[in-house]
């Protein structure tokens, strides 16, 4: 680890963050932009928890964490509050890793 | 909200004590993980780092990565720029908030002010959970497996949350599973990370007008 890693990666992500929010984002978008911009987060949320679930790198497999997320599928379906959708998902993926 | 912004900052904190170990077990010092979550304040980007260099690859592979990883961010920006109107001094404080749990709860609610108030208790809670957390876990060192206590499923837990308000239009639907199975398509041929960056063309099943306006996404109802 060196801290041109670090500071890179600082100055980098800042960077994205503030040319998204402060210099483009300022302008109306036409509207045909504005349905596919308020799509983002749905589709990249998604993409995130299937990459989460499903994947060790680049490498595509089952194991106990799609049981703990498949737990946490549920408990949001049932409406239950945020704290026990996590819950549920990490007691049950860590149960599954005990008992294999 | 603020509850929910609280609770979700505890997951991210917990989940930031699994960064400390593992930015330590990966050859940082304290200074440098607790220096990266300040500064870089991106999960997915901070991991790939530390992931990439911990497996032995060069720094550039690991800056290239976690770049790539970190660009979603701008996106969000763009997402949540029509709702942070203000000075220029506090857009750039709230550029340097706006990630993944902030932009997701914000677009979440369904009025301005409301999204404005999810934005900054989201990115304030999640700022603070996640440094305290990331210094706890650079001390705790090596002495946790987060694996075993199930945290590595914490996060997609979180995201599972977070998806929800978004699947109640049909549009919203269509995006997230086109995105999840872009996502699932592109991980064993692309860098880790650019998949996430891939799953953004599903957001092209916004570009038909729909015929009734039934199928808006909630979040931009006024």
């Amino acid at each position: 680890m060196t801290w041109a890693l670090v500071l890179g990666l600082a100055a980098g992500s800042y960077a994205f963050k503030v040319l998204g929010l402060v210099i483009i984002g300022d302008r109306t978008p036409p509207r045909v932009l504005d349905r596919c911009l308020t799509l983002i987060p749905a589709a990249l949320i998604a993409a995130l928890i299937v990459k989460d679930t499903f994947s060790t790198g680049q490498d595509l497999g089952l194991d106990a964490r799609a049981v703990g997320v498949a737990g946490a599928v549920i408990a949001a379906w049932r409406k239950a509050p945020l704290v026990v959708v996590i819950g549920v998902a990490a007691a049950l993926t860590a149960a599954v890793r005990a008992a294999g | 909200m603020i509850r929910a912004s609280v609770t979700l900052g505890l997951a991210v904190g917990a989940f930031a004590v699994s960064f400390g170990v593992g930015a330590v077990s990966a050859g940082a010092s304290t200074l440098q993980a607790c220096a990266m979550s300040l500064l870089v304040f991106t999960g997915a980007s901070q991991f790939s780092a530390v992931s990439v260099i911990a497996a032995g690859g060069s720094v550039a592979s690991a800056l290239g990565g976690a770049l790539l990883l970190s660009a979603r961010n701008g996106v969000y920006g763009l997402a949540m720029s029509r709702h942070l109107k203000g000075r220029l001094g506090t857009r750039l404080v709230a550029a340097q908030l706006t990630l993944d749990e902030s932009t997701a709860m914000a677009l979440a609610q369904d009025d301005e002010d409301a999204r404005r108030v999810a934005f900054w208790a989201t990115g304030l809670s999640v700022y603070v959970f996640w440094n305290v957390g990331a210094l706890v876990g650079a001390l705790l060192g090596t002495a946790i497996d987060p694996a075993t206590y199930g945290l590595d499923a914490a996060f997609p837990a979180a995201f599972v949350a977070m998806l929800w308000p978004h699947l109640r239009s049909r549009r919203g639907r269509s995006a997230a599973a086109l995105g999840a199975v872009i996502c699932l398509a592109l991980v064993p041929f692309v860098p880790v990370g650019v998949p996430i960056l891939g799953a953004v063309l599903a957001v092209l099943v916004g570009v038909p007008r729909s015929d009734d306006g039934a199928d808006e996404i909630p979040a931009t109802e006024q």
